[in-house]
Formats: C-alpha cells, sequence, structure tokens
C-alpha cells in the first residue's frame, strides 16, 4: 500500500528544462502528420485564419457564372451549396454534439414542405419571403428540439433507430397526407406543386430565366451558406460551442464541470433542424414542387458521406466534402466521365496501396500487356467475345484492351462480381511476390466488372464508386480531409 | 458552520451496501480528508455528493438546502465541484479549454448574442480566458506558456492531475472534492501537491474533501481525518487519532494479512 512507503527527504526535484508533455506533443505531432515538404505545406495551410478561406471561397464560387453560362453547370452548383448547408448542419448534431442523428433529412423535408404550405395555392397562402422563412426556420428548430426530447437520453444506437423511426414517420405522414382525416395536406405522393418563388413584395425571384435556371437562386443560396457558417463558426467559439466538444468527450465530465450535458444535446438538435428547414426553403422555392421521396435514404446517405469524407467536426472539411461529393455525382451519371474517374481512382488506389512504385510499375505494364494479350487471345477463339460495346465516350482507351462479350450470357455478371469479390479478398490475405502476381488479374477482372456490369446501370454504379473512394479515403485518413486529429484512449 | 451535511446516507448496489448509513460534515475553510482501503466506498461517496448517483436513504445538504435528487450540473453550479480518481479529462481539447469549459455554469452568454458576438459576449470571453490563465497559474511553471495550447492528451500523468485540479476550479467552486490527487505522482511530486492543497485553501479560499492513500499526505493537510471501511464510518478526528484507531490498523493491516497469507 502507497501509504506505508517511507520516502525520506521531500526536495523539490526541479524539472528538466526540456518538459514531458513538449515531447509528447511532438511525438503525437509526428506521428500524425506527414513529414517533408507535404507536411510543412499542410502546416502552412493551417494557419490561415478561417474567415480568409472563407472570403476566398465566396469569392471564387460568385465568379463561377461569369465563367460557366450553361444552366445545368450553374444549376449543379445551386444544388452544391445545399448540399453545403446541409453538411453544416449534419455537422452540428455529429461533429459537435457527437449524436447519430439518422433523421436529419426530415427536417430538410419539413423545411420545404412548410414552406411549400406557406408559399403556395396549395391553402391559398402565400406569406412573404421574409416571413416565412424565419418562420420555417423556427419550425424546424422547435421540431429538432421536439424529437431531441424523448430521444435525448438515448444515446449511440438508441437515438439512430429513433431519429430513423422519425424519418421513416415523416414519409409515411407526407406519402399519406393527402387523406388525413378527410383533408388533403401534403398531396401524397404527388407532393405539392406550383411553390412560390421567393418573393420581396410584388418582385419574385423568378426560378428560370428564359428557360434556364437563373442564377440569382445560387447567389441567394451562396448568401445564406455565408450567414450559416459564420453564425454556427461563432457559436463553436463561444462556451455553448466548448460545452458541446466537452460533453463530447466526456459526458460524466462535463456534467460534473456544471454542463449541462441533456440542454446541450437538444441544442445541438435544434440547431442542425433549423439549418435543414432553411435550406428546404431554398430547395422548395427553387424547385417549385416537393415531394415526399426527395428527403429519403439517398439524401441522407450522400450528406452523411460529405460529413464524413470531410472530416465530422471541422466546418471547412464538411464543405469540402460537400464540394467534392456533389459535382463527383453528377460527373458519374456520364459513362464516359465516370470511365475516367473510375480509372484514375483505381490507378490512385493502386498508387497508394503500395510504396514501393518499381514493383507497381512491373505490375501495371503487365497488367496492360495481360490485358492486350487476354483481348487478342479471345478475340481470335470467338470474335463474339470481344464484339461488346463500350458505352459512353472516351471507350477508345478501353476499346481494344477490356474484353466486353456481345451478348451477356446470363451466368457472366454474377459469375464476375463474385468472382471480384474473392480476388480481392485473396490479394489482401497474401503477401510478397504472390501478392503482385495476383494483383495482374485482379484488377484486370476489376475493369472488366466495370466496363460490363457497372456502366450497364449506371445508377447504382455512380455509388458504388463514391462507396469505394470513401473507403479509400477512410483508410488513408480516418478522420476525414480536414478532420482533426482525435486521440480517443491514451 | 458546516458547509456540506451528510446524514445518514445509504447506497447498495444490487444487495451491496457500499455506503452504510454514512454521517460526515464539512465546515466552512476545512480539510477533511477521507481515509479507506480500496472498496471502502470512498469515491461512492463523492459520487452521491456530486449527483451522480442518488442515496437510497439518508440527505445530503450544501448550506442547509438539500441537493439530493439535483442534477450533477445543478449541484456543480451551487458550489461543489471535484476531479475524479480515473483522471476524465477532454483529452482532444487545449489544456486552457478544458479550464474555459468549466466555466460555463457561471457565465451567461446565450446562443444569439454568440452568433451575434455582442460586445458584452466578447467581454464575458476575456473574463473566461483571464479565470482560465489565472487558474492555471496557481500551478506555477508546471502547466505555464507553451502547455496551454497543446491538446490534454499529451500531457505527462502528473500534469493531468493538477489539470484536472485547475479545470475543478474554474468552476468558482465554494467546496472542492478531491479524490486521489496524488495518485500515481513520484515522491518530489507528491509533497508538491501537499503543499498545493494548503495553497488552495489558503489563497484559494476552497473548502476540501480530499480522498487520499498516501499517509503523508493526509497527516500533512488534515484537519480532521474520517476513515470508512465497507461504507460504514469505523474512525474521526485528528490525524494522530484515526491513525492509532484500533479499527482502522485493523481494517488496513487486516487487508494486508490477508494479502500475505
Ligand atoms: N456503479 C457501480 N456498480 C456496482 N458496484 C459499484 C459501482 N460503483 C462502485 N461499486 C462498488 O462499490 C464499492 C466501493 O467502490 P468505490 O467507492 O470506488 O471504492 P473506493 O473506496 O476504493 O473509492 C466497490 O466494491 C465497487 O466495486
Ligand atoms: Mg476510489
Amino acid at each position: 500500500m502507497s501509504d506505508s512507503t517511507p520516502h525520506g527527504s521531500h526536495v523539490p526535484a526541479e524539472g528538466p528544462a526540456v518538459g514531458q508533455d513538449e515531447w509528447v506533443a511532438r511525438h503525437a505531432e509526428q506521428r500524425f502528420m506527414p513529414g517533408g515538404p507535404l507536411g510543412a505545406l499542410e502546416d502552412r495551410i493551417r494557419r490561415v485564419p478561417w474567415w480568409a478561406w472563407l472570403i476566398l471561397f465566396l469569392a471564387a464560387a460568385s465568379t463561377l457564372p461569369v465563367f460557366e453560362h450553361s444552366g445545368y453547370v450553374r444549376y449543379v452548383a445551386f444544388s452544391t451549396v445545399l448540399y453545403m448547408l446541409l453538411a453544416l448542419g449534419l455537422n452540428v448534431v455529429v461533429g459537435w454534439g457527437g449524436l447519430l442523428d439518422l433523421g436529419y433529412v426530415a427536417f430538410y423535408g419539413i423545411g420545404a414542405y412548410a414552406y411549400a404550405m406557406l408559399d403556395s395555392d396549395k391553402f391559398g397562402i402565400h406569406l412573404p419571403t421574409i416571413v416565412s422563412v424565419p418562420l420555417v426556420v423556427a419550425i424546424g428548430a422547435i421540431g429538432g428540439f421536439l424529437l431531441g426530447l424523448p430521444s435525448r437520453r438515448l444515446t449511440g444506437d438508441y437515438l439512430a433507430i429513433v431519429t430513423l423511426f422519425f424519418l421513416q414517420l415523416f414519409q409515411t405522414i407526407t406519402t399519406n397526407g393527402d387523406a388525413a382525416f378527410g383533408h388533403n395536406l401534403t398531396g401524397g405522393p404527388n407532393g405539392i406543386l406550383n411553390v412560390d418563388p421567393f418573393h420581396l413584395g410584388k418582385h419574385d425571384l423568378v426560378v428560370q430565366h428564359e428557360g434556364i435556371f437563373a442564377v440569382s437562386y445560387f447567389y441567394v443560396a451562396l448568401a445564406v451558406f455565408a450567414v450559416v457558417f459564420v453564425a454556427l463558426r461563432f457559436v463553436n467559439q463561444s462556451r455553448t460551442g466548448r460545452a458541446w466538444r466537452s460533453q463530447r468527450e466526456d459526458p460524466l465530465a462535463a456534467e460534473a464541470m456544471g454542463m449541462p450535458v441533456n440542454w446541450l444535446k437538444l441544442l445541438s438538435f435544434s440547431f442542425g433542424a433549423a439549418v435543414a428547414a432553411l435550406t428546404g426553403t431554398l430547395f422548395a422555392a427553387q424547385s417549385a414542387s416537393v415531394f415526399p421521396l426527395t428527403f429519403y435514404f439517398v439524401l441522407l446517405i450522400i450528406v452523411y458521406t460529405m460529413v464524413i469524407l470531410g472530416g465530422s467536426g471541422s466546418q471547412a472539411g464538411v464543405v469540402a466534402g460537400a464540394v467534392i461529393v456533389s459535382p463527383l455525382l453528377e460527373l458519374l451519371r456520364d459513362p464516359g466521365k465516370s470511365r475516367v474517374i473510375f480509372f484514375l481512382a483505381l490507378v490512385g488506389g493502386l498508387l497508394l496501396m503500395s510504396r514501393r512504385s518499381r514493383a507497381l510499375g512491373i505490375v501495371a505494364i503487365v497488367t496492360l500487356a495481360f490485358g492486350f494479350a487476354v483481348h487478342e487471345i479471345l478475340g481470335a477463339i470467338d470474335k463474339s467475345w470481344i464484339a461488346g460495346e463500350h458505352q459512353g465516350g472516351f471507350a477508345g482507351v478501353t476499346d481494344h484492351w477490356v474484353v466486353a462479350p456481345a451478348h451477356m450470357a446470363r451466368w457472366i455478371a454474377p459469375t464476375s462480381y463474385i468472382g471480384l469479390i474473392a480476388a480481392v479478398l485473396l490479394v489482401t490475405m497474401v503477401r510478397g511476390r504472390l501478392r503482385l502476381a495476383l494483383l495482374v488479374p485482379t484488377v484486370y477482372l476489376t475493369a472488366f466488372v466495370w466496363e460490363n456490369v457497372m456502366l450497364a446501370k449506371p445508377e447504382p454504379a455512380r455509388y458504388i464508386v463514391l462507396g469505394v473512394i470513401l473507403i479509400a479515403l477512410m483508410i488513408l485518413r480516418p478522420n476525414g480531409l480536414l478532420g482533426e486529429r482525435r486521440v480517443e484512449i491514451v | 458552520m458546516a458547509i456540506l451535511d451528510i446524514n445518514g446516507v445509504s447506497l447498495s448496489f444490487g444487495g451491496l451496501k457500499v455506503v452504510d448509513g454514512l454521517d460526515l460534515h464539512v465546515n466552512e475553510g476545512e480539510i477533511v480528508s477521507v481515509i479507506g482501503p480500496n472498496g471502502a466506498g470512498k469515491t461512492t461517496l463523492f459520487n452521491l455528493i456530486t449527483g451522480i448517483y442518488r442515496p437510497d436513504e439518508g440527505d445530503i445538504t450544501l448550506d442547509d438546502q438539500s441537493i439530493v435528487g439535483l442534477q450533477p450540473h445543478v449541484i456543480s453550479q451551487r458550489g461543489v465541484s471535484r476531479t475524479f480518481q480515473t483522471l476524465r479529462l477532454f483529452l482532444n481539447m487545449s489544456v486552457k479549454e478544458n479550464v474555459m469549459a468549466a466555466a460555463y455554469g457561471h457565465t451567461r452568454a446565450g446562443v444569439f448574442r454568440s452568433m451575434l458576438r455582442t460586445p458584452g459576449m466578447r467581454r464575458e470571453e476575456r473574463e473566461i480566458e483571464r479565470l482560465a490563465q489565472e487558474r492555471l497559474a496557481f500551478f506555477g511553471k508546471r502547466l505555464m506558456g507553451y502547455r496551454w495550447d497543446q491538446p490534454a492528451y499529451s500531457l505527462s500523468y502528473a500534469n493531468r492531475r493538477r489539470l484536472e485540479i485547475a479545470r475543478a476550479t474554474a468552476t468558482n467552486p465554494r467546496i472542492l472534492l478531491l479524490d486521489e490527487p496524488a495518485a500515481g505522482m513520484n515522491p518530489s511530486e507528491t509533497h508538491e501537491i501537499t503543499e498545493l492543497i494548503g495553497e488552495l485553501r489558503t489563497e484559494g479560499g476552497y473548502t476540501i474533501l480530499v480522498i487520499e492513500h498516501d499517509m503523508h499526505v493526509v497527516e500533512g493537510i488534515s484537519d480532521r481525518v474520517v476513515a470508512l471501511d465497507h461504507g460504514v464510518k469505523i474512525a474521526e478526528g485528528s490525524f494522530d487519532a484515526v491513525a492509532t484507531n484500533a479499527k482502522v490498523v485493523e481494517a488496513y493491516l487486516g487487508l494486508q494479512t490477508a494479502a500475505t497469507k
């Protein structure tokens, strides 16, 4: 027992100049930071104040319509800003509150529906925008608060299920709301049409100008984004923000240090919901209609992907996540661009996987040769094996390399797909030369599956590509692109 | 005048009585030590006072007002603060932020004022920062300067214990509960912490209830010592009286003989 340990003289030993703590901090930095010029650059970039980044970003974003006249690109830019807003809101709940909220997009839906009900012919109400938008934000905030009330004591898995149930409830109510007690409240699956654009007095903020997307909505969204970003930033830099971080680190200690943990959780829920609802008004006003299925799992997954990819907890990170993912999803719609992204990701992934670049160079050359050889041999045996058409642009690149059967027999797709999974598993299990040797057919099989199976169904394929990129990134940077490095147990 | 008064408090965990009919009071400006073998219920006593557990029986009053059933953060705001035996710092926050966070209970700026960064809110922020610097400066060179912006996880064990005390004082408590503040420290650090606890009373003006195993520390700081065993108070009085008390010796020796057998 320590109490019986005699310790003689109480000579306070003066600690050495180099404290242990300094060493630990430096050690941790070295462990987390890449060294060399890349690390120095990252360090430099981290030192630039946040508002300088924000101004730079806003300035760059607002020049986009000057260079880009396509209505489609402008519209994608607009919806990217909406995603940025959604990611910022989710970041408050997930990144700062530390709560797994799977009902988040329901508040986006509530915002859109509320705006649609307050500004359309549906009930003949046409509130001025400066009244309806704050009202909708308040509805969102209160809704978040109410959802938080029963679930605030629930943490982790339970909270996830309760919020998921809430999302489902929102779906059920909106899709069946066309016959609620004999009244048509939500328009059911057909949604609410002819929603008013934003308007001030008699002036409408037109949605379309001469048939194409009116860029004014992009600027309005960008302004809303700037305000939300700064407001949330300021909250995070206040006692509330510190308390959020504290309760996320250790709820019991936070509570014992005078921080009302339940209240703080409710607050973060409420903030997230308010931001989502605000974004919903922008969406409803621009698209002039709302439907239940817009606010469902696919959207939830996309917004979560943005937050996780960018680095949950970091505002700049989640915005970066949105700026990357949203255009990426658009590019992946097109088979040609999708192909380029896929092969770039494949090559990039291989490069990052191995540091022995020479061995990998050999694998690359062998794989190329292997592909041409397989293509020629199969072509010589039976022309129909390579007569299939490569879809989309840039097909010339892979025309003579990847085998494309003219008629996809029913067994080819599942067999090659399962074979690919088996090959990837095998590659992760073996080491050394065997791994390099196995990599050759695996990469080729990947290309085959992509060209023949995935590209045939571009809609699911783009989510698969996104998933693969996310997995790769999580392996490389577990905290996301700009996420704070975190230590769980020391 | 007793600040803290514990009257006949009991708590069981599934049939096991961990604290059993305990009476304890702490007067203004006193330093009271709680000793006892491991598992005696000392930490549980702290958890009862701070509202983490609710007693099955009995009452706990702070300034003659019952605090039983209040939420921990309310009890903290009423002036009870603590450290944890198993350190519970906010590891991924900076040293200074750990201390600043604890000022939450006695500061007021709401979210709307924070969003607008009103002059009042900014003034309060500066005050919180000054408070944190002051509380960290209490530890002399130990937690000074360059260490403030380091994440708490980079601190050494002894410095984490110090930071926990600094954080506890940032809630502006009247009574401080310290759970084994010298655990894991070397002899010179232990000596330092003994002096520090004395300074916390003389300079900080805190009343202190401390759990400690190191008898040299207990001897050095205590006005009064309370010995617990199996959740029951077995002795109370001056250090000399308690240390020589037959029951206390037995509680410790019994454990020792049991261990050597
Ligand atoms: N949450 C709990 N659930 C069940 N038993 C507990 C709990 N907390 C403490 N105990 C038990 O209560 C007894 C006293 O524990 P504690 O107060 O931590 O002792 P110590 O005097 O060493 O601080 C121990 O037997 C411990 O196992
Ligand atoms: Mg203990």
